[in-house]
């Protein structure tokens, strides 16, 4: 015993700093092979939380949603049309109330953005809540697709969204006197607005972490378990299944919109083509790969899926003008080509994921002794 | 132009080819409990195999008559179709049989995206001319409205190749419930549908039916592919969702499992999206306008299943959906 100084405390505290620099440093890292690695990062971390929120309704509840980029469109226009000039400009009476802009607080503009996309979520829950399963996915999918639908035609008679060429000129984020657009320096030290954005969207991250974590232990993410395993079942044990699942939906939702609205300040463009069926789809096949229904799968798959397609634009071009002298194969159909054959192959050999969650997981989490 | 008149002839064509692959939806449902989600990647296909044939015919010889490309292009669509689609069953779905019920439907959404990333690959991105085979000059037709109105106003058009598409799938509708009701295979394909287990009892094959299920669902879909491309005069790799994911509502409007249901679902659906685009700026004062063609079957889709989720004709299955 004497030779093993540390307790299992100061072991759990000592990998939570290591990990903590890790993430720290790793923008710093990511931006000496190039800016446009930072960037991979930040979009990775938009996925991570996306895939989180998708994670809620697909892996907790059991609820298969395609068309949960809806919810993550709902965040980023909410943003985008509160940060741009472009209610003002197309509303007189808006802009004879707000002469200079909007100019909301970025702390107001997240709540607002998931509070609406958890709207969204019910409106969406409440018709559905009778359908199970394969049903259930189509009706999302063509909700995803109604949105779209809207997004892309709200232009006429009153520009709400304008249509196809979507928003532009979004205020990026301001914390304080911060404004996330340029180079800053904090504490002497000079911080590239893409690591701000990193940093912001990491705290974002580990705080919807941490809520499905809670969640998940909780009564709460127990009875959606149960709804998920058994819906009969879990309606004799006395769980009113249709306030579950709603919630789900709300929460699933609102995780979304927060990475929409970030998508939004982060781009400071937005247009209805990158909220496609394929983005939904690219996100399931996040959650699908990692593992349903575990977070730490659900953020590998995330990671991965993200990840790797830009690893590839970097390795396939430059391999195929070496072998070919063209390039025969471009990196984005490869792209889709790999989450197309990512489901059908986990589906067939691991369909629990790369990283399933133990059995018995669902269990209260046992209270330190 | 008479417009309800025209509407509802237009109707009718995009109704007959959503009856058409609906049929496929409905055949695979009523044998496995699975949405074939790759189904309308079938369709495309199709439309983009006729697309290489009929090009392939005209670079050998220019001067054929039209309706020998169309042909020689649904011939050559038809056995492609089935190849896919056999090979879909065979390594997508058939190890998934036992599996939870969302498993087989993430594989068949891979598959779909598979067979468009293939299709990318192999006939490029960009929106095919689809060679003209049929004259396009409209028909037109003079209707029997009070002759107080202007002469435009007592004219339908309809061009030969919408002629054709309804004759086509009318026939192939009647050949399919033929089959259904009198041939050996229909027989095995009703025992299957009616319970798996008794009907491998009874000395049914049933990966074969299944199979067979499949194919036929898939020729179907190649011919309704090759006729929208010609009716169109487009293909490209994207062209299958969107008739894919009406044609499974209007098989989930009709009954899922149901192949009369299918075809009433189809034609109603097409008739609902037709008027409905027609009219659409009018009821709603100009507010939504007919590019919100496509929402009539989402929201057809919603509304069904949340009210009536066996549709019109199918019997109440319990706990399926």
């Amino acid at each position: 015993m004497m030779s093993n100084t540390l307790t299992d405390r100061q072991k759990q505290i000592a990998g939570f700093l290591l990990v903590a620099v890790a993430l720290a440093a790793l923008p710093w890292f990511a931006g000496m092979l190039g800016n446009s690695w930072v960037r991979v990062l930040n979009i990775a971390l938009l996925y991570v939380m996306l895939a989180l929120g998708l994670n809620i309704v697909v892996g907790f509840a059991g609820l298969l949603d395609l068309g949960y980029i809806a919810f993550y469109a709902v965040g980023a226009y909410v943003y985008g049309l509160l940060a741009s000039p472009h209610l003002t400009d197309n509303f007189e009476v808006l802009a004879a109330m707000f002469p200079d802009g909007l100019n909301l607080s970025i702390w107001l503009m997240i709540p607002v953005g998931a509070c609406i996309a958890a709207v969204f979520g019910v409106l969406l829950g409440a018709p559905t809540l009778r359908l199970r399963g394969d049903y259930l996915a189509i009706v999302t999918l063509g909700f995803g697709e109604i949105i779209r639908l809207f997004l892309n035609n709200l232009n006429a008679p009153v520009n709400i969204t304008n249509g196809p060429q979507g928003i532009n000129m979004i205020e990026p984020v301001t914390i304080g006197s911060v404004r996330f657009s340029r180079t800053v320096e904090l504490l002497g030290i000079e911080v590239p607005a893409l690591h701000l954005y990193y940093y912001l969207f990491l705290a974002l991250t580990l705080l919807i972490i941490v809520i499905c974590m809670r969640l998940q232990h909780s009564r709460i993410g127990r009875a959606w378990a149960a709804i998920r395993d058994d819906e009969l079942a879990a309606k004799a044990m006395g769980i009113n299944t249709r306030n579950m699942k709603l919630l789900a939906f709300a929460l699933g939702a609102s995780f979304g919109g927060v990475a929409g609205s970030m998508f939004s300040a982060f781009q400071g463009f937005i247009s209805p083509e990158s909220f496609g069926l394929m983005e939904s789809i690219v996100v399931l096949c996040m959650v699908v790969l990692g593992g349903m229904g575990h977070i730490p799968g659900v953020i590998l798959g995330a990671l991965l899926l993200s990840g790797f397609p830009e690893l590839l634009r970097e390795v396939v071009v430059p391999l195929q003008n070496a072998l070919f002298g063209e390039v025969l194969v471009d990196a984005e159909i490869l792209r889709s080509l790999i989450y197309g054959l990512t489901m059908i192959l986990v589906m067939l050999y691991k369909p629990k994921g790369l990283w399933p969650q133990r059995k018995g997981n669902n269990a209260p989490l046992r209270v330190a002794a | 132009m008479d417009i309800f008149l025209q509407q509802l002839i237009n109707g009718l064509v995009l109704g007959s080819i959503y009856a058409l692959v609906a049929l496929g939806y409905t055949m695979v449902y009523g044998v496995l409990g699975l949405i074939n989600f790759a189904h309308g990647e079938v369709l495309m296909i199709g439309a983009l195999t006729a697309f290489s044939a009929i090009s392939a015919l005209v670079g050998i010889n220019p001067n054929l008559p039209g309706w020998l490309l169309l042909t020689f292009g649904i011939v050559a669509a038809i056995p492609v179709c089935m190849a896919v689609s056999f090979t879909i069953e065979r390594f997508a779905y058939r190890p998934l049989r036992n599996a939870p019920r969302l498993a087989p439907l993430i594989s068949a959404i891979g598959v779909s995206i598979v067979l468009q990333t293939l299709a990318m690959i192999i006939w490029g991105r960009n929106y095919l001319i689809f060679p003209a085979t049929l004259p396009t000059d409209p028909i037109i037709l003079h209707t029997f409205a009070p002759t107080a109105l202007a002469d435009y106003e007592r004219t339908v058009s309809i061009t030969p190749i919408q002629i054709l598409i309804v004759a086509v799938s009318a026939s192939l509708m009647l050949a399919l419930t033929f089959m259904i009701k009198r041939s050996r295979l229909g027989k095995a394909m009703r025992a299957t549908a009616e319970n798996p287990q008794i009907a491998s009892l009874m000395g049914i094959n049933s990966n074969k039916v299944i199979a067979a299920t499949f194919v036929i669902g898939a020729a179907l879909a190649g011919v309704a592919g090759v006729m929208v491309a010609a009716n169109y005069s487009v293909a490209h790799f994207y062209m299958g969702f969107l008739p894919g994911l009406k044609a499974f509502t209007a098989a989930v409007l009709g009954g899922i499992g149901n192949i009369y249901g299918a075809m009433l679902g189809g034609l109603l659906l097409g008739l609902i999206e037709s008027l409905g685009a027609g009219y659409l700026g009018q009821l709603t004062g100009g507010f939504l306008g007919s590019h919100y063609q496509d929402i009539f079957a989402f929201a057809v889709l919603i509304l069904v299943l949340t009210l009536r989720p066996s549709g019109l004709l199918g019997e109440k299955v319990s706990d399926r959906a």
